[in-house]
């Protein structure tokens, strides 16, 4: 007598979308609301399986799986900086030698007030800059402490910076890469 | 703005592991203290005032599809107009004025290179300004979870 075959791990491979009971117009659809969010109601996946047509837990099996692949690098409260008084937000970019920037990029990295680091093309003439860190702050002359701090500790008087202010948010909110029309 | 200690503690025990079970925010009330209830009205008043965008997931954009950082130099007079513009096309997640000569830099995203090409050609040609357009080499840290300094803020 043949019996099924035992249930697949569901935190391992890709058996999630070779199910048939996971349409991939519900798997799609459920993309879409998780950018949006998740329902403040007490049962929440349940909430999106019934916008989706998939089970409640086949939303939370498929929300594992996406945390698990690393596509949701992580979830939870997603915080509005500014409201809470993060005023000053700097950019601050460097012309770093090529040989050098993925060195650099990793140190300053893990500089506790750096959020974000990252290399980027340069545009010339106009944009001679590769790597850039934010640093989100509570007030400009705090953020300019922390930046010279940096300077000093990392020893990077003679790379060429600018630190470009953010003035005004005109438009804050989660990417949405397939609800977007 | 100031928050009270549970919404300080909301958000510092929070910001990442979510759970994911059939009744979260009865779990993460449990953690805290309080009600699910609370927990639920707590997060809807901080969505209304605008300290959480939303509950949820953040995805990788790398595997997400594409993305990149771009900016254009606005005349300063006409720059609430560009910025409008901007935030109108698809795509567009983030948008902010910058004190420099590219005074706005923005984030799009697409499903696709292709389309992310052709969402900036666009809009390029909307504007009738040059977009710097800066995707991602290497990241090095991209994670806006960083814990909250309740002590540094106003």
């Amino acid at each position: 007598m043949n019996h099924p075959a035992p249930h697949p791990d569901r935190h391992n491979g890709s058996y999630l979308f070779d199910t048939e009971a996971f349409s991939a117009w519900g798997l799609l659809r459920l993309r879409q609301k998780l950018e949006e969010g998740l329902p403040l109601t007490p049962r929440p996946y349940l909430a999106l399986a019934e916008q989706t047509g998939l089970t409640e837990q086949q939303v939370m099996d498929a929300v594992r799986h996406w945390q698990d692949q690393g596509l949701i690098k992580r979830s939870g409260l997603i915080v509005k900086h500014r409201t809470l008084g993060y005023r000053a937000n700097a950019m601050v970019v460097w012309d770093v030698p090529d040989e050098q920037v993925s060195e650099l990029g990793r140190a300053l990295a893990a500089v506790p007030f750096v959020t974000l680091c990252y290399q980027r093309p340069r545009r010339l003439p106009d944009w001679p800059y590769n790597l850039f860190c934010m640093i989100h702050g509570v007030n400009r002359e705090r953020v300019l402490g922390q930046l010279d701090q940096m300077i000093a500790s990392h020893h990077l008087e003679q790379i060429p910076h600018a630190v470009l202010f953010s003035n005004k948010a005109y438009l804050q909110r989660g990417g949405r890469y397939v609800s977007n029309s | 703005m100031r928050l009270d200690t549970v919404d300080q503690q909301l958000i510092n025990h929070y910001q990442r592991n979510l759970p994911v079970c059939e009744r979260p925010y009865r779990e993460m009330a449990d953690t805290l203290g309080i009600s699910e209830d609370e927990v639920i009205s707590r997060l809807a008043v901080l969505q209304q005032q605008q300290v959480l965008s939303r509950v949820g997931p953040v995805f990788e954009h790398s595997q997400a599809g594409a993305s990149l950082l771009a900016a254009v130099a606005a005349p300063v007079e006409q720059i609430d107009l560009v910025a409008a513009r901007i935030n109108s096309a698809p795509g567009v997640n983030h948008n902010y004025a910058r004190e420099h000569l590219y005074n706005l830099w923005f984030v799009m995203t697409a499903p696709d290179e292709d389309t992310l090409d052709e969402r900036l050609d666009e809009l390029e040609h909307q504007l009738k300004l040059p977009i710097l357009r800066l995707p991602m080499v290497e990241g090095y840290h991209i994670d806006l979870g960083f814990d909250i300094d309740w002590d540094a803020l106003p």
